[in-house]
């Protein structure tokens, strides 16, 4: 028999636990409802009863397919093409004062309306009352693109309830849009759902252009027919009566008609108003009051629904600051004492340096827009090498260019900070969207062996605590930190803790007293490569820093032994590390049937999901890792109390039902492959690459798919 | 220079730097390479200067010339193929009380680092650059660099370079804010001395593009200049580079030529005919990013504590 007829014989087949299963890929377009594919245990470890078997099972779950394949159409049936994927009726929606725990709000308009000031005037708002608030910028991939196109949908997502929030959260339950055109795009991004309540500006039914009214009533039946409901707002009528160009300070209206909505405190919404407007002066203060207060009383008239989100406990008894994970980051910069942030413009890194530039001044800062990444990062090891730590902030493109640079900074053994903002994709691929496909270039990226240490924040209170760690870390252990955080955690908005500040976090100025001249400059202790670093100023501490191979000496030496030492030393810093370390915190019970392991910015979506299938009794906890190189310890044994351990990330995997596409062969998610790796166990991933972040409701669906699967399994075996 | 402490008399008298001081490691240049003469050049000023070893950096990227600082007996920096300047911007960025050189080759500067060559020059931080340019590609034997002569036979060309070479001056000349700009080659030494000397003297980015010789890979590329000294022209004025008579007569050509005079410069850089000699341009005026990028140095973190309580205020709800 040929190698092919091999392959091809173990079609629709796969194995578990010595089990034979049958698998059929589910189309796009069902995945919602049905999940990646169908699998059902042939139970049978034999390969030649599994295939004479399967034929029969493949029917079956073909023919489940072509069900749900004809009640979607049929739902569908009377849809525009380009609608997709809200359907069955709305659910019942109260009208008057409800007390609810959380809600998705989202203001959505053509970019340059304000929908954005907006939404996070919404989210400071409610954080001062108390709620935790999770905040997303919806954002056109254009500057300007032109009116009322879909995908030129520019805003926010508010995510605010009655608990600390985590994520962004599954589909919204209001929105307000400025046009109709814009919603398109966030249904196709599955932002909503039958039952959503959508507040549309109604001025485009009277458009002077036939065109335009058409397409207004169009979208407005289409969306009803989607279950969406649509209520019709005069918003331009109204706040023509006050300003003469509602394009500015129709933001200010809506957020008066969400404000009586979700019965926010005025006093508190006015405030805010003046806070934002502050630096324009009581002149154009006093409109956006009166158009502010002209949205209440028109919901007050006008609309029906009334929530109350009560604060969570434990809000409020600490001060608090608004942050997205850019700014935490460049904030982080500033408390860990770095001075020195050389960058590069690039997405979606670019904002922390923007904060930078305006504050950096403050702890006696400066910001460098180097000619290009490598300049960047060779400005930046110039400055560590002259005496205090540096940092350059950039996304994976960047990270890619600087690679040379980073082996340098490694072989020289000079401190160095690196934040990674993750995008998507290769080469230009998503600039603004979130992947964590940066893991293992991260890990490993760099010709020959080049150990650093990989972290990667979770949350936006991270963003700030990792990068003081990181200039730490890059100090004690004379390397290279690189901080992973992503589009997620950049464009996130979120109250958390202020920050209590700590001397302690500032590095010290560099040292310039006398070197002892019989310490050479790579004096590395043999158990822990660790070595002191002169500094140039400080006399008899003279030595020539070079990227070749150099002996303790600094001096250039090609002979094995010496280049054996080198390397030793350079990675036993990463040894000492990880003896540093505590093993990860589990979330949920420390054994059970599945495990999901995680990093990165998915880790509130993950435990909210986990929280949920554990509250439908499944048997399932997670785990959730901080440092990436090197790991942190107590894996295998966290590991073995679970019958199957899975990765969830938001990077590319093959899907196992892809064509050719075999257990051996199957390209796994990143941190799977690296735990693999590491523990020489099976583990499994659930991975994609969307470009949106995480939502706790389809990871649940995830989980309980594969702990489905394990019954089977069990049963099978049994 | 000697620090701003009372006893400063007395720290000069303990501490008087022979041209030793300044040596490093024994040099491993092949015999008659021009890079010899160049260190010993940077040995002296610094000698004549009397700058501190431990206040001196030399930075390098990779090549023959590259070298360099492990022959200085300061501290060094030897870092990546054509990242010489960025690098040196760094290490000046927040320590003004630095003297830095820069030891670059002319695939070094000019071609891999060709975009930092052009910023370095805008960015005019204070630092010697010297560009060892013998018109070859040194340490990986014999291909063609972006200043090798056309028909030059090389290991990448062997049929002869084709493209016109690479004109450094005017490149350099045409970058918005230069300050020091100024041609030598490395076997006139005192023309050499005093050409490193007033580089190392201006505050500033002193570019001076040095051709040298490399018996070895380029022997023509210098050799066609030393046996034609009427291909020289020596430019003379009393803001430019003063030399003696003797200097002077070693010169068929000479012309006064006001640094201060960018259009001039520019003119006597284009004429292939002449290589001009000495000071071209010369700026003392250039804004000097090195004062801009030393901003908020030195604040005590009390100060900083308060800056970032400041910042966090403007997150407060
Ligand atoms: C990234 C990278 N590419 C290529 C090289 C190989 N390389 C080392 S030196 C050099 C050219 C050196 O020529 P030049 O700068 O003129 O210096 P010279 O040796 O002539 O003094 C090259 C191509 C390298 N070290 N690194
Ligand atoms: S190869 Fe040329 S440049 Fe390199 S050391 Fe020898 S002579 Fe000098
Ligand atoms: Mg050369």
């Amino acid at each position: 028999m040929t190698q092919a007829e091999n392959v091809s014989d173990t079609k629709y087949l796969f194995k578990r636990d010595e089990t034979w299963w049958v698998k059929v890929a589910v189309p796009r377009t069902l995945r919602e409802e049905l999940g990646y594919d169908l699998r059902r245990s042939l139970h049978t470890h034999d390969l030649e009863q599994a295939r004479e078997a399967r034929w029969a099972v493949v029917e079956e779950l073909r023919a489940e397919i072509e069900k749900a394949r004809q009640e979607e159409s049929e739902v569908s049936a009377d849809k525009e093409s380009k609608v997709v994927d809200i359907k069955a009726a709305p659910p019942e929606t109260k009208k008057g004062l409800q007390r609810i725990d959380e809600h998705i709000v989202e203001i959505v308009s053509d970019s340059g309306e304000g929908a954005q000031k907006c939404g996070q005037s919404f989210g400071a708002i409610s954080g001062k009352m108390g709620n935790g608030v999770w905040t997303v910028e919806i954002i056109p991939a254009e500057i300007q693109p032109p009116p009322r196109q879909p995908d030129g949908a520019s805003g926010n997502r508010i995510r605010f309830g009655s608990k600390y929030m985590t994520n962004m959260g599954n589909e919204a339950d209001l929105v307000v849009a400025f046009n109709e055109q814009v919603l398109y795009s966030r249904i196709a991004n599955s932002a909503y759902k039958p039952g959503t309540i959508v507040l549309l500006e109604n001025m485009w039914a009277d458009d002077p252009f036939e065109a335009i009214r058409e397409q207004y009533r169009v979208a407005v039946e289409q969306f009803r027919e989607m279950g969406l409901i649509v209520h019709e707002l005069p918003m331009q009528q109204e706040c023509l009566k006050l300003v003469a160009d509602p394009r500015k300070g129709k933001n200010m209206f809506v957020l008066g008609i969400l404000c009586h909505i979700y019965s926010r405190d005025t006093e508190k919404a006015l405030d805010e108003i003046s806070r934002i407007f502050a630096k324009k002066g009581e002149a154009v203060i006093k409109p956006n009051h009166d158009l502010f207060n002209a949205g209440y009383d028109f919901a007050r008239e006008n609309v029906e629904y009334r929530f109350e989100v009560p604060p969570y406990e434990g809000a409020g008894d600490k001060p608090t600051v608004v942050v997205n994970g850019n700014t935490a980051v460049g904030l982080g910069v500033m408390a860990s004492g770095m001075e020195m942030v050389a960058m590069y413009p690039i997405t979606p890194a670019t904002s922390a340096s923007h904060y930078l530039a305006s504050d950096y001044h403050l702890t006696g800062g400066f910001v460098h827009q180097a000619e290009d990444e490598i300049a960047a990062i060779g400005f930046a090891i110039g400055a560590s090498y002259a005496g205090k730590t540096a940092c350059t902030i950039t996304s994976g493109p960047g990270v890619a260019l600087k690679t040379e640079m980073i082996g340098l900074a490694i072989m020289a053994e000079l401190p160095l900070v690196i934040v990674d903002v993750q995008r998507g994709s290769p080469s230009t691929g998503l600039p603004t969207k979130v992947e964590q496909g940066d893991l293992l270039s991260s890990v490993f990226g760099a010709p020959g062996d080049s150990p650093k240490i990989v972290i990667a924040a979770a949350t936006i209170t991270e963003c700030f605590d990792f990068v003081i760690m990181a200039r730490k870390l890059a100090e004690d252990f004379r390397t290279v930190v690189l901080l992973l955080t992503d589009a997620n955690l950049a464009t996130g908005v979120q109250p958390i803790d202020r920050p209590e500040v700590n001397e302690d976090w500032f590095s010290a100025p560099p040292d310039q007293s006398v070197w002892d001249k019989n310490i050479p400059p790579y004096d590395w202790d043999e158990k822990t490569g660790l070595s002191e670093r002169p500094i140039p100023g400080m006399r008899g501490g003279e030595y020539v820093l070079t990227g070749l191979a150099h002996n303790r000496h600094a001096k250039i030496a090609y002979d094995s032994a010496t280049n054996q030492e080198g390397a030793d030393m350079r990675s036993r810093k990463l040894a000492v590390v990880a003896a540093s370390l505590k093993p990860p915190e589990i979330h949920g019970a420390a054994e059970g049937d599945l495990l999901i392991v995680s990093w990165g910015s998915t880790m509130g979506a993950i435990q909210e999901a986990v929280d949920q299938a554990i509250a439908k009794g499944h048997e399932v906890s997670s785990v959730h890792l901080r440092f990436l190189s090197p790991l942190e310890p107590g894996l295998k044994k966290i590991f073995s109390a679970f019958k199957r351990v899975m990765t969830v990330e938001i990077n590319y995997s093959d899907d196992p039902d892809a064509p050719l596409v075999t257990d051996e062969n199957r390209r796994r998610a990143q941190l799977a492959q690296l735990l693999r790796g590491h523990t020489l166990m099976d583990i499994d991933c659930w991975s994609a690459v969307p470009g949106h972040p995480l939502q706790p409701g389809p990871i649940e669906k995830v989980i309980i798919a594969r702990l489905e699967e394990l019954k089977e399994e069990a049963s099978c075996s049994a | 220079m000697f620090g701003l402490k009372g006893d400063w008399s007395l720290d000069v008298k303990e501490r008087y730097f022979t041209i030793d001081n300044y040596c490093g490691a024994q040099p491993r240049w092949c015999t008659g390479c021009g890079d010899l003469g160049i260190l010993t050049a940077i040995h002296r000023t610094c000698r004549d200067a009397q700058v501190l070893p431990e206040k001196t950096v030399a930075v390098s990227g990779i090549g023959c010339s590259s070298r360099l600082p492990h022959y200085m007996k300061t501290y060094g920096f030897h870092g990546l193929h054509g990242r010489a300047l960025p690098i040196a911007c760094g290490v000046k960025s927040r320590r003004p009380d630095l003297d830095i050189w820069v030891a670059t080759g002319d695939g070094d500067c000019f071609s891999i680092g060709g975009c930092h060559w052009i910023h370095a020059l805008r960015y005019n931080m204070d630092m010697t650059v010297l560009v060892f340019d013998n018109g070859i590609y040194g340490l990986t034997k014999k291909q063609t660099s972006p200043t090798t002569p056309l028909e030059f036979l090389t290991n990448t060309h062997p049929d002869g370079v084709q493209l016109p070479p690479l004109n450094p001056l005017t490149v350099t000349l045409g970058v918005n804010n230069i300050s020091f700009v100024a041609q030598i080659v490395d076997w006139n030494v005192p023309l050499m001395n005093a050409v490193i000397k007033a580089a190392h003297d201006h505050k500033g980015t002193s570019f001076v593009r040095i051709i040298q010789r490399c018996p070895v890979y380029s022997e023509e590329f210098s050799k066609s200049i030393q046996d034609d000294p009427s291909r020289l022209l020596l430019l003379t004025h009393e803001n430019g580079i003063q030399v003696d008579d003797a200097v002077k007569r070693m010169f068929q050509n000479t012309q006064e030529h006001d640094p201060s005079n960018i259009h001039e410069a520019r003119m006597l850089a284009e004429d292939a005919s002449l290589l001009p000699m000495g000071l071209l341009y010369h700026n003392p005026d250039a804004v000097r990013y090195d004062e801009l990028s030393a901003v908020g140095l030195g604040m005590s973190v009390e100060e900083k504590m308060a800056g970032l309580n400041t910042a966090l205020d403007h997150f407060a709800i």
